[in-house]
């Protein structure tokens, strides 16, 4: 299998502020793959860089054994789509222009849509879910309908990986197995490579082959979800007491130990504790 | 999916908004201080002999070229109204909030006190003035303060304060008859049209509108912010500075054969955003028509509403576009 990404040694600053240091890990094409760690551990940073939107300071990137500078803008576009985090819905586009916007890398200047750019939206809507909302009003939506609009334009752009930036974020319960459902469609369907940034590490684990750990701009551990999803590297990563358990499927589970007096009671272990993050 | 074809679209505007400016321009012809009204005009248009010969030259020699100068001030202003609002993501942007109208009339001021002749070097000095506010503007936005998306209008508000502050300036300190020439021009004046400014304004307008045109998709992709822009592979940097230059330019001109209009740029975008959606692929066109009948509208109330004499058109469109600032204000806040 060839390396769908490859990072090795990355680094990255906002003027002073050393965000990446020294970050290198792999992801093989199909994978699942998702980057979970602490708010400010340069997560949504990675996720630009992979995109081209940032340049690194040292280290090289690289998408399908080529470096990311080799490519144009709209080369990567074709290549490479993004689902950010802080996405705009204040123009009130109808849903099926807003997601026609996703054809822009294959489309001339003036961005008149071909039958086909059209039959590639239609077909977007429908593999997320939003066909029926063609001619609402994007500003009018929920949180999970904005969020499905969003992944059906960057399936507009024909990517060949996927980069989500907290997708599931805001999400109700149903509304984030869903997002995440709709992703492992996307791979084991048509072959794309889904990288996802995660706060929600029992999430990520469900679904993920291959996760990275990432705290203070560095790599804490890389692997499987059973070889990241560990206490020691979650509670140096998060600096909190965690517990780890086994799920009946054999899947890692973060349980979140209260600090001070009121530790879980043994009368109702479960109970007690919260989740991370959830 | 039965959104109609963007072509489709932008020709039916068109075919709507087109009847609109005609019927505008027939209007600004037809009724004014030296007499006529539209039988008068009807019969001139047939070639049909007047009983009152003056009244030809009246239509032709007076009001033609202003009815052309108001619409492609009305035409200028509008686009720049649509791309400031599109380049800052805000509703509330316009040349002459921003303070790019200020800039150029400081520019053609100078330009006046200088003795430079209006055209060519009187709107070019005003082109450069624009650009240099438009350069302040850009500085300012790179500076990331506190006050986040809005940091950008405040500070051009602040810019045209200032501009206003150095024309006052400029005027204060001029004392011959080039006052009189500065102050009708600053008021937002059209009855100095000449012709040559028209065909001077039209061939800038025609190439700026045309090539806003062919940037009207990047807009489209600029509304969906700034990063989602450049993933969909917006040369961002390109195109920003491609707006701003066209903009200035034209916005320059205009205000060096103009003066100053304010609040042109906010009524017809937003009125044509209501009507027929975010695409500026249809709202450029849109805006160019659309904008241009509103000014001819603005500049007959002007001539015809006061009893004796007219005012400066650019308080009719103030007393209109100030109130839908606070309107489209009251919206944004909410």
């Amino acid at each position: 299998m060839s390396a769908a990404i490859e990072v090795s040694g990355v680094c990255f600053a906002y003027e002073e502020t050393p965000v990446l240091e020294g970050v290198s890990f792999r992801v093989e094409e199909g994978d699942y793959f998702v980057i979970i760690g602490p708010n400010g551990s340069g997560k949504t940073t990675l996720l630009k860089l992979l995109c081209g939107l940032l340049r690194p300071h040292a280290g090289s990137l690289r998408l399908f054994e080529l470096p990311l500078s080799r490519y144009r803008r709209r080369q990567l576009a074709r290549l490479a789509a993004l689902v950010p985090q802080a996405a705009s819905f204040e123009a009130p586009f109808r849903v099926a222009e807003y997601v026609l916007l996703g054809r822009a890398p294959h489309q001339g200047l003036l961005g008149l849509e071909t039958p086909e750019d059209v039959a590639i939206a239609r077909e977007a809507m429908e593999f997320t879910g939003t066909g029926h909302l063609a001619h609402r009003r994007v500003d009018r939506l929920s949180g999970g309908e904005r969020q499905r609009v969003l992944i059906a334009r960057a399936l507009c752009q024909r990517p060949r990986i996927l980069l989500l930036d907290e997708p599931t974020a805001y999400l109700d319960l149903a509304h984030q197995a869903q997002i995440m459902d709709l992703m492992e469609a996307l791979r084991t369907e048509r072959g794309v490579t889904v990288v996802l940034v995660s706060h929600d590490v029992n999430l990520a684990a469900m679904y993920a082959n291959r996760m990275v750990l990432l705290a203070a701009g560095k790599i804490l551990a890389a692997g499987p979800p059973q070889a990241v999803i560990a206490e020691a590297p979650l509670a140096q990563a998060y600096g909190c007491r965690l517990s780890v358990e086994a799920t009946a499927g054999g899947l890692p589970r973060v349980n979140l130990v209260p600090n001070g007096r009121r530790g879980p009671r043994a009368d109702r272990p479960a109970a007690a504790e919260t989740e991370v993050e959830r | 999916m039965r959104t109609p074809l963007p072509l489709a679209r932008i020709v039916r505007v068109k075919l709507l908004l087109l009847p609109l400016l005609a019927a505008a321009v027939l209007a600004g012809l037809a009724w004014g201080s030296g007499g006529g009204g539209p039988q008068a005009l009807f019969r001139a248009l047939a070639g049909i002999p007047l009983d009152d010969p003056v009244l030809a030259d009246i239509f032709w020699k007076i009001r033609l070229p202003r009815v052309l100068l108001a619409a492609l001030t009305g035409a200028v202003l509008s686009l720049g109204g649509l791309v400031f609002q599109a380049l800052l993501r805000n509703p509330l942007a316009e040349p002459y909030i921003l303070g790019i109208s200020g800039g150029a009339a400081i520019g053609a001021i100078l330009g006046i006190l200088a003795g430079l002749p209006r055209f060519p070097w009187g709107s070019l000095a005003s082109f450069a003035g624009a650009l240099g506010t438009v350069g302040l503007l850009v500085l300012f936005a790179s500076w990331k303060t506190a006050l986040g998306k809005d940091a950008l209008l405040l500070s051009g508000v602040m810019i045209n304060a200032f501009c206003g502050a150095v024309i006052l300036f400029l005027i204060s300190v001029t004392s011959d008859v080039r006052l009189f020439n500065i102050l009708s021009w600053l008021m937002g004046d059209l009855s100095l049209a000449a012709m040559e400014q028209v065909v001077l304004l039209a061939a800038v307008t025609a190439a700026c509108a045309a090539a806003l045109f062919f940037l009207s998709h990047g807009m489209n992709l600029l509304l969906l912010g700034r990063d989602a822009a450049r993933s969909l592979g917006v040369p961002l940097e390109a195109l920003t500075w491609g707006l701003l230059t066209l903009t200035s330019l034209m916005v320059g001109v205009s205000v060096s054969l103009c003066g100053l209009l304010g609040f042109v740029g906010l009524v017809m975008p937003h009125l044509m955003r209501l009507l027929f959606g975010p695409d500026h692929r249809v709202l450029v066109p849109a805006c160019v028509l659309a904008g241009a009948s509103y000014m001819i509208l603005c500049d007959l109330l002007a001539r015809v509403l006061p009893r004796q004499g007219e005012m400066p058109v650019g308080v009719v469109t103030a007393l209109i576009g100030a109130p839908t600032f606070i309107f489209l204000l009251r919206r944004a806040v909410r």
